[in-house]
């Protein structure tokens, strides 16, 4: 598919406004029905069971007793969930997360499950439910468990993209490396190289709705499910292969979303929800408890960096190179891979190379987190780019300037660069107020860049026009913030006709053809193309209905300003009003019936996406309290379809930065267990800690999409552990080097090094 | 053993039947249907289940449901007067100041706790005053514009 990629001076009528969302309403009036708002007639409460060990092996499960008392409709086990996965080792270690079988390999991994009349009666029942484990040493640390004695978690774990396949199994699942030149002959060319390691603890999404599913399986074998999620039809796919039973027959919707940042990608309770319905023969609606939230999902992984990096005197990086070790939790993962691929692409670089570590630690499986892996690179690589400005004596900005990737630039995961926003969010930075505002006592200035590769891929939607000329848009990928408005305005546009006259609404399983996730920042990218087209198709049908009212050739007949134009020579051309999309939806009757555009499309050539943010800090000497006191965010949007919700996602993204710079992290104690599982100690920034986040939207037209669009979701949470780590730096003159910056660690660092 | 409370939900005279353990938030939820307060973590760190009670701001997770007997309650079902919006409902959807929404029925009773007692708040008043209330989407910034914008809007009122 080609689309026009001549943007210059594209006008738009709709995209680029700001109106209300269409479900703002239901949310502010406390009709909107999130996953654990749904229930149905003869429902029953799940819970599950959760291992207290961290590492252990399972003996025996009696359920016996549990399953006798009186309420109790239905127990189940890992043999209730058997293994159909055929040899797919991913779909493996998902089951295998849902419900423990031999081993469990956290704290939190769930082992059973119950289905009970009442919250009571579950709970009573599980307290019956008698597992024998056999507790055997664990690893938590993302260091420790790469040690040759460190207690392995799978004894045939053998590292892969190492040549020969090594001898001996370890915790590192996989190795992948990227770059191009010679790093060795870049450093040699070096005035300065400086060499670092860098730490950053394990964050979680955070999503204020825990996880809730209400699962309805019929003794015929079909189910419905009503699920919060970002992708509904991909956790039919996963389920329905987990349960062994076709995708037609597991219906899923998807409820109003209470924040994912990709914790909802990812399946936890839904098969065990369906399994307990199956087997009950009753419907099941199963919610996440807080601690379960954050004993047994997310959360994104710890990380180990090592950075080389070497300068001219000149501000010219000759060389670049990193190792980056993160945690994976018990199943391999692509997280190190993503950090490795990210950790330079801010650079135009002529000797680059990155190795990245998969982890296997004895923690939840590690989860998507909003931009995944990137934060913690870019925390690691732009706090060595400050420090090397710095050792050169160069500002921060212009040594960032010389260095930055442009059009052009072969980067330094692979592909090469079109049209880039790193420059142009760096002269805006330059140019900010913000760069030259004064600071006062203990405080300090930071900045930093990130970067996000954006995702495309398999998009569905319909657009249904009513007789009386109002359009519905169905699109398969959720809302999780505002989407359903910019999907809305998008249409609007390309029909001619107003904002008020679009419905999106985001349809289920059976409604769709196949929908990706909404993850990697692209629903409003890849949901709006879809849109484009299906509007685009349908207008394509309103001609020829037009046509067939006015009785010309449809070649004659042109769609202008949401009006189908007759454009032709003589007299009765002249008589020929246009036809609005209204009148022509009206003769739909009798002109050959309901009109639909409908689109399914990969939607290839999301934009890549950069960003650079300015932060202000005060740090207390006395306590190592660091408080943010300003805080810039200017990022490249391509084009801002809805400009307020683009500014929520650039301040967002921010705040969860700021959170995971300075305070938040899993803590674990000596015994493997998760000390902090509730957001009274596992403390995420609340409204008081937080000062206004200013945003800045630049917009350089991503080329691959008809209206410039780039995804804006997650490249935002990229920048801030850097820039809070400079900012930091240049308060109180130490170097930070883990994450978090929380006032214990900041107080350590002080008497450290002062 | 389930006992049987009287008290006024959003002016509404309101009985229902709950046992010793139930908290007000699951009395509201499961056998009232009243879905708007959220239960976001159960132990009253995150205010997304956030109820006027008596004039005062509380957790409805942290209140049982036998304590509602003779006492007043305020959610966010209450909060419009039939179709017309509340100005903070009004606020919140203008200045987008909801990304998934799930905090927001919390953010809004917390913020009509706030005005009720204080018409001008500062900025700062307003950021403490909502530090109970949880949002993981907008770094608070635009719910704060709201809360703001409201108020004047109320003070002319």
């Amino acid at each position: 598919m080609t689309y026009d990629t001549q943007f210059t001076g594209q006008t738009f009528k709709s995209v680029g406004t700001r109106p209300l969302r269409p479900d703002g309403i239901d949310k502010v009036t406390g009709r909107a029905r999130y996953g654990a708002d749904y229930n149905l007639p003869g429902q029953l409460t799940g819970l599950i069971l959760r291992s207290p060990h961290a590492h252990a092996r399972i003996k025996k499960i009696d359920t016996r007793k549990a399953e006798k008392l009186k309420g109790v409709k239905a127990v189940i086990t890992s043999t209730d969930l058997p293994d159909l996965t055929d040899g797919d080792s991913e779909l493996f270690d998902i089951l295998d997360n849902c419900m423990a079988r031999k081993k469990v390999f956290y704290d939190g991994h769930a082992v059973a499950a119950v289905a009970a009349i009442d919250a009571k009666t579950a709970r009573a029942a599980l307290k019956l439910i008698k597992v024998d484990y056999q507790v055997l040493s664990h690893v938590t640390d993302v260091d420790e468990a790469t040690k040759p004695k460190a207690p392995l978690l799978h004894r045939n774990c053998f590292t892969e993209g190492i040549e020969p396949k090594p001898a001996k199994a370890s915790n590192i699942a996989s190795r992948s490396e990227f770059g191009h030149g010679d790093v060795e002959v870049g450093f040699e060319q070096a005035d300065v190289v400086v060499e670092r390691n860098f730490k950053t603890e394990q964050t979680h999404q955070g999503y204020i709705e825990p996880h809730a599913c209400v699962a309805s399986f019929g003794p015929d074998g079909s189910a419905e499910m009503w699920v919060c999620t970002q992708g509904h039809f991909t956790f039919r796919q996963q389920c329905a292969a987990l349960l062994g039973m076709p995708l037609s027959k597991l219906r899923v919707t998807s409820t109003e979303i209470g924040g994912g940042f990709g914790g909802k990608t990812h399946i936890w309770a839904e098969p065990v929800a369906l399994a307990l319905s199956r087997k009950a023969n009753r419907p099941v609606k199963l919610v996440m408890s807080r601690e379960e939230v954050f004993r047994a999902s997310g959360p994104t992984s710890a990380t180990s960096i090592d950075i080389k990096i070497g300068v001219k005197k000149d501000g010219t990086i000759t060389a670049a190179d990193a190792v980056l070790r993160y945690s994976n939790g018990p199943y391999p993962g692509v997280w190190a891979m993503l950090g490795a691929m990210t950790s330079f692409a801010c650079y135009d670089l002529k000797n680059v190379r990155t190795v990245g570590l998969e982890v296997l630690v004895n923690r939840p499986k590690t989860t998507a987190y909003r931009a995944p892996s990137a934060p913690m690179a870019a925390f690691a690589v732009e706090s060595m780019v400050d420090e090397l400005a710095d050792k050169i004596g160069m500002d921060p900005v212009a040594f960032r300037i010389k260095n930055a990737a442009k059009e052009g630039t072969k980067s330094s995961y692979g592909p090469v660069y079109g049209p880039i926003g790193i420059g142009p969010t760096l002269e805006a930075a330059r140019k900010h107020p913000h760069m030259k505002a004064k600071l006062g006592k203990n405080q300090g200035r930071g900045m930093a860049c990130g970067f996000w590769f954006n995702f495309g891929g398999q998009t569905c939607a319909d657009l249904n026009i009513a007789v009386d000329g109002s359009v519905t848009l169905t699109v398969g990928t959720i809302d999780v913030g505002g989407a359903r408005a910019s999907l809305a305005l998008v249409a609007a546009e390309e029909l001619g006709i107003d904002y008020d006259d679009v419905k999106a609404v985001v349809g289920d399983t059976a409604s769709l053809g196949h929908n990706d996730m909404t993850d990697g920042s692209r629903g409003t990218f890849s949901s709006s193309m879809a849109a484009i087209m299906a509007a685009r198709n349908a207008i394509e049908e309103l001609k020829n209905r037009a046509a067939k009212m006015w009785e010309i050739p449809v070649k004659n007949v042109i769609w202008e300003d949401g009006h189908a134009k007759a454009k032709g020579r003589g007299k009765k051309y002249a008589k020929l009003a246009p036809l609005s999309l209204a009148d022509i939806a009206a003769e739909t009757p009798n002109t050959g019936g309901p009109i639909a555009g409908y689109s399914e499309l990969v939607a290839d050539g999301a934009g890549v996406s950069f960003a650079t943010h300015i932060c202000d800090v005060e740090v207390d000497p006395e306590t190592g309290r660091t408080q943010v006191v300003r805080y810039t965010v200017i990022q490249d949007a391509g084009k801002a379809v809805h400009p307020t919700y683009v500014e929520g996602q650039y301040q967002g993204g921010a705040a969860q930065g700021i959170g995971w710079a300075l305070n938040e992290e899993y803590i674990y104690g000596a015994d493997g267990r998760l000390q902090n599982p509730g957001f009274l100690d596992y403390r995420i920034p609340v409204c008081s800690d937080l000062p206004m986040i200013d945003t800045q939207i630049l917009e350089i037209p991503n080329p691959n999409h008809p209206y410039g669009v780039r995804g804006v979701g997650e490249t935002s949470i990229v920048p801030p552990l850097a820039a809070i780590a400079n900012a930091v730096s240049d308060a109180v003159d130490v170097r930070m080097t883990h994450v978090p910056m929380s006032a214990p660690r900041i107080l350590k660092a002080l008497k450290t090094e002062h | 053993m389930s006992q049987l409370v009287s008290t006024i939900i959003n002016n509404d005279s309101v009985e229902f039947a709950c046992e010793a353990h139930e908290t007000l938030l699951e009395v509201l939820r499961d056998r009232l249907g009243l879905t708007g307060a959220k239960e976001g973590c159960g132990t009253g760190d995150c205010g997304a289940c956030s109820v006027i009670l008596d004039g005062a701001l509380v957790c409805s997770c942290l209140v049982l449901g036998a304590e509602a007997q003779d006492r007043n309650i305020e959610t966010v079902e209450g909060m419009a007067d039939g179709a017309k919006l509340h100005p903070l409902q009004t606020k919140f959807l203008e200045h987008a100041a909801l990304q998934c929404g799930i905090c927001t029925p919390g953010f809004l009773i917390a913020a009509k706790a706030l005005l009720t007692n204080n018409p001008d708040p500062t900025e700062e008043e307003i950021r403490y005053a909502l530090a109970g209330n949880l949002c993981r989407c907008t770094g608070y910034d635009k719910i704060v514009r709201a809360v703001q914008d409201a108020a004047k809007q109320m003070r002319r009122a």
